[in-house]
């Protein structure tokens, strides 16, 4: 996933550059938020969230990426292909196609959301999905960044999923289903390049819980994470 | 990329700034539209412009090899200099400059200041019939003189000018000068990067304040905090956090990124001009950046400022004056001691400067002063209003708004500014039309006040006597002092973090011509809605500058209009044909610009 991710974003930088002299040329940007490995009780999973668009000013085509391997395997894939379109001077509208790879069922939706910056300088990201069989899901990410120095940085984040129905195949049950809080702090070597360590703790609720536990999965889970975050 | 740090005072570690000579070609080179080959180890240049002097003059594009920072880089040369060379010319005279472009791309030059008919002017698509000049081809500028003073040229093409394509003109006039000098110096401000122009851009489009290093930390907040306690903290906090802006946004690129140069020299070179005591030294102060705004002072000497835009004004005496992209300013000094005096610009938002050095000796170089601090923005920085702010959530007994500092107290004892008369700026109603509402603007000056004696952000209270637009006062009497017949609003918009610019909302891409008839006088208001100082240019004709006496208007080609404020000028449209107007920080002029057509 992530060679693949990294040739994409190749491709379409190397096409993005210098075109043309006008005020809006065609750019694409992609971004690595979290590349890194979770320290946890069993194997431990390796962990890559990026984005990368392609456009301009005012519309772009915008790829979301979240990937888990675990022992070389991958162990949980979700791609989202988005058109992007500004609404206000801070926000995106986005709306496209979910593709949910895990280590069995495949699953389709329909995304529309939305990502930007709000007051006091929340950075977000929320959106709705529609699913195949008439499942829905919900997900409102939040990020928010502290300067310790200019380059010592620590960003907190904040994820919530809810579902409509439950999906037992997928492990998911009607309500809400997952929080996961995280604290990292990276040292910018570059604007572009800063590794950084972390706390990363994810909690389950209700059915998915449940499901869970049958699963033999622990209901929470706090791991260190070491990483690194990139972009060009 | 260089790795830089900057401490709070932001003294330059002139160790990593080695000016390193004679280092072979390395593999990473940038360029403007160069082919590698096209550049020879022999067009390794000194930084330094020889003066061309007479009426006939033969300018040469090429790229060329040069080495600021310790690595070589193309830069965009003329006649192999970066300065280019400066022109001395005598008014009266009719010159002919041939051009010949050696470049792999079109260029152009644009004699910034002069008056002179629009097919001469030099911008591509814009002046009359010009469309640049093709690789290999020589263009033939001619135009009479009209004017003395200092002024400047600069390429108008691609990404030519940020890359070393600007130099100085300096006209000699007809009738003996109203002031006396025995020494004569082209002091040639810029900003030298030694990255390519293009992913400067592209870094700024993705991450707005890629360049910017004084971002507020935690440790700023805890400061606030134990000043103001918790709720004084909210308070002034809260305005900021909820326009998602940051007060700590003054300049787009910084000295992260690039050089200094005075002459086209390094603060390490540390540009030498010679006096001998008792002598005046006249100094030609020229911006030629690309992005940068300098404060510039002679620590120990008074500066009397005799001309701005190379036309003269009734002599003032400054310790400090700022200058924005692209305007001029002529100071005499009078070094009364031969101690070695530095001639200091730092960069507006104090991430870096240049200097050099008069002295009588030339063994003896002046150590530059220390930096400002860092500025921070205020409220009234963002056009809001003191009644407005009051009203505000919030904003009650803030502390840090005092703006009876701000030196605004003159706009009381002369009322009748903002009457509306010649020379007084407009009684107009600021209205932002509904264009100026969208995802390509993130702010609108609720009440931009005219703010022509306000020095501007970092200057105020500095304890020196700094130079104000309201200083400025012509020479000579008013040539034209009709009343204007119209007004023409011109709002200055973008969204700073999508880093789009545009004028009353529309950018140059989508924009019609502004019409001037041929013979009227106009005025032109600006409303700067952003929180950067932008320098507006008009190309051909004057903008006389409404300082408030209707007299003696001064006039300028480039004006500053600071953060959330508003300026007026008056233009009388004497220049047939079309014309360019737009804002001189290179990265904004992309779409913060218009086509004027005076017919």
């Amino acid at each position: 996933m992530k060679n693949i991710l990294i040739l994409i974003g190749l491709l379409i930088s190397s096409m993005a550059i210098a075109a043309g002299r006008g005020d809006d040329p065609l750019l694409a940007k992609v971004m690595i938020d979290q590349f890194e490995l979770r320290n946890t009780a069993g194997p431990d999973p390796i962990v890559l969230q990026g984005q990368a668009w392609i456009g301009k000013d005012m519309d772009k085509l915008w790829m979301k990426a979240d990937s888990e391997r675990v022992s070389g395997k991958t162990e949980e894939l979700e791609l989202q292909f988005l058109y992007s379109t500004a609404i206000a001077p801070y926000w995106d509208a986005q709306i496209g196609w979910r593709h949910d790879k895990l280590s069995g069922p495949k699953r389709d939706w329909l995304a529309f959301g939305f990502q930007g910056l709000a007051p006091y300088f929340f950075e977000i990201d929320t959106a709705v999905f529609i699913g195949e069989g008439g499942q829905t899901a919900i997900r409102f990410e939040a990020e928010y960044e502290i300067l310790l120095t200019q380059k010592l940085i620590l960003s907190s984040d904040f994820e919530v999923n809810l579902h409509g129905k439950d999906d037992v195949e997928t492990g998911v049950g009607a309500g809400l289903s997952d929080v996961e809080l995280g604290l990292r702090l990276r040292y910018e070597i570059t604007r572009e390049f800063a590794p950084y360590i972390g706390i990363n703790w994810t909690s389950m609720y209700g059915k998915t819980a449940d499901i869970a536990k049958l699963a033999g999965e622990d209901k929470t889970d706090t791991q260190f994470v070491v990483g690194v975050r990139a972009w060009f | 990329m260089i790795f830089k740090d900057f401490s709070l005072q932001g003294n330059i570690d002139f160790s990593r700034r080695r000016f390193v000579t004679g280092v072979a070609a390395g593999g990473a080179l940038l360029g403007a539209g160069f082919k590698p080959g096209q550049v020879l180890a022999s067009n390794r240049i000194k930084q330094q412009a020889q003066t061309l002097r007479g009426n006939q003059f033969n300018l040469t594009y090429s790229p060329a090899l040069v080495n600021f920072t310790g690595k070589d880089r193309f830069a965009t040369a003329i006649n192999g200099s970066v300065p280019a060379p400066t022109l001395r010319m005598k008014e009266g005279d009719n010159v002919v400059l041939n051009v010949t472009n050696q470049l792999a791309e079109d260029t152009s030059i644009h004699w910034h200041g002069l008056i002179l008919p629009s097919a001469q002017d030099g911008v591509p698509n814009v002046s009359d019939g010009f469309v640049g000049i093709k690789p290999g081809e020589t263009f033939k500028y001619t135009f009479p003189l009209k004017q003395s003073g200092t002024y400047w040229y600069h390429s108008h093409s691609g990404f030519q000018e940020p890359t070393g394509a600007y130099g100085a003109i300096v006209i000699d006039p007809i009738e003996p000068e109203p002031f006396s000098y025995d020494r004569d110096y082209v002091v040639l401000l810029s900003d030298w990067s030694d990255e390519n122009p293009n992913n400067m851009y592209a870094k700024l489009k993705k991450l707005s304040s890629y360049y910017n290093f004084q971002e507020r930390t935690i440790f700023d907040a805890l400061n606030e905090v134990s000043e103001k306690g918790w709720d004084g903290f909210w308070q002034s906090r809260g305005m900021w956090n909820q326009m998602r802006m940051s007060d700590r946004d003054i300049s787009d690129v910084t000295g992260y990124s690039y050089t200094y140069l005075m002459n086209g020299q390094t603060p390490d070179d540390n540009w030498t001009g010679l006096f001998k005591r008792g002598e005046k030294v006249r100094l030609r102060f020229i911006n030629s950046a690309a992005m940068t705004f300098f404060d510039v002072r002679i620590p120990g000497l008074k500066m009397t400022v005799i001309a701005a835009d190379g036309q003269n004004i009734q002599p003032v005496s400054v310790d400090e004056f700022r200058i924005g992209v692209a305007e001029t300013y002529d100071v005499i000094v009078e070094p009364s001691s031969e101690q070695p005096y530095s001639i200091f610009a730092q960069s507006i938002d104090r991430s870096g400067f240049t200097c050099g050095t008069l002295t009588a000796d030339v063994a003896m170089k002046a150590k530059p002063p220390v930096m400002d601090k860092p500025i921070i923005l205020d409220l009234g920085d963002m056009g809001m209003s003191m009644s407005g702010m009051d009203s505000m959530k919030g904003m009650k007994g803030m502390k840090g708004m005092d703006h009876s500092g701000h030196n605004r107290a003159s706009m009381k004892s002369t009322p009748q500014y903002g009457s509306g008369a010649a020379g007084y700026g407009s009684n107009r109603q600021v209205k932002h039309q509904a264009i100026e509402f969208g995802p390509h603007i993130d702010m609108r000056a609720d009440a931009p006040q005219y703010r022509l004696d306000d020095p501007g952000i970092g200057l105020r209270n500095n304890g020196r006597h700094v130079l104000t637009y309201a200083d400025l006062k012509n020479l000579y009497k008013t040539p034209d002092p009709r009343e204007p017949g119209r007004e023409i609003d011109l709002h200055l918009t973008g969204n700073m973090s999508r880093y789009m610019w545009s004028m009353n909302g529309v950018k140059f891409a989508d924009a019609q011509p502004i019409n001037f008839k041929f013979g009227e006088r106009l005025r032109i208001n600006f409303i700067n809605d952003t929180m950067m100082n932008h320098p507006m240019h008009l190309h051909g004709m004057w903008s006389d500058l409404e300082t408030g006496d209707p007299d003696y208007i001064p006039r300028k080609h480039t004006v500053i209009v600071q953060p959330g404020s508003k300026a007026s000028y008056l233009v009388t449209a004497d220049a047939m044909g079309g014309w360019a107007y737009h804002c001189h920080l290179f990265f904004h002029m992309l779409g913060m610009f218009r086509k004027v057509e005076v017919s």
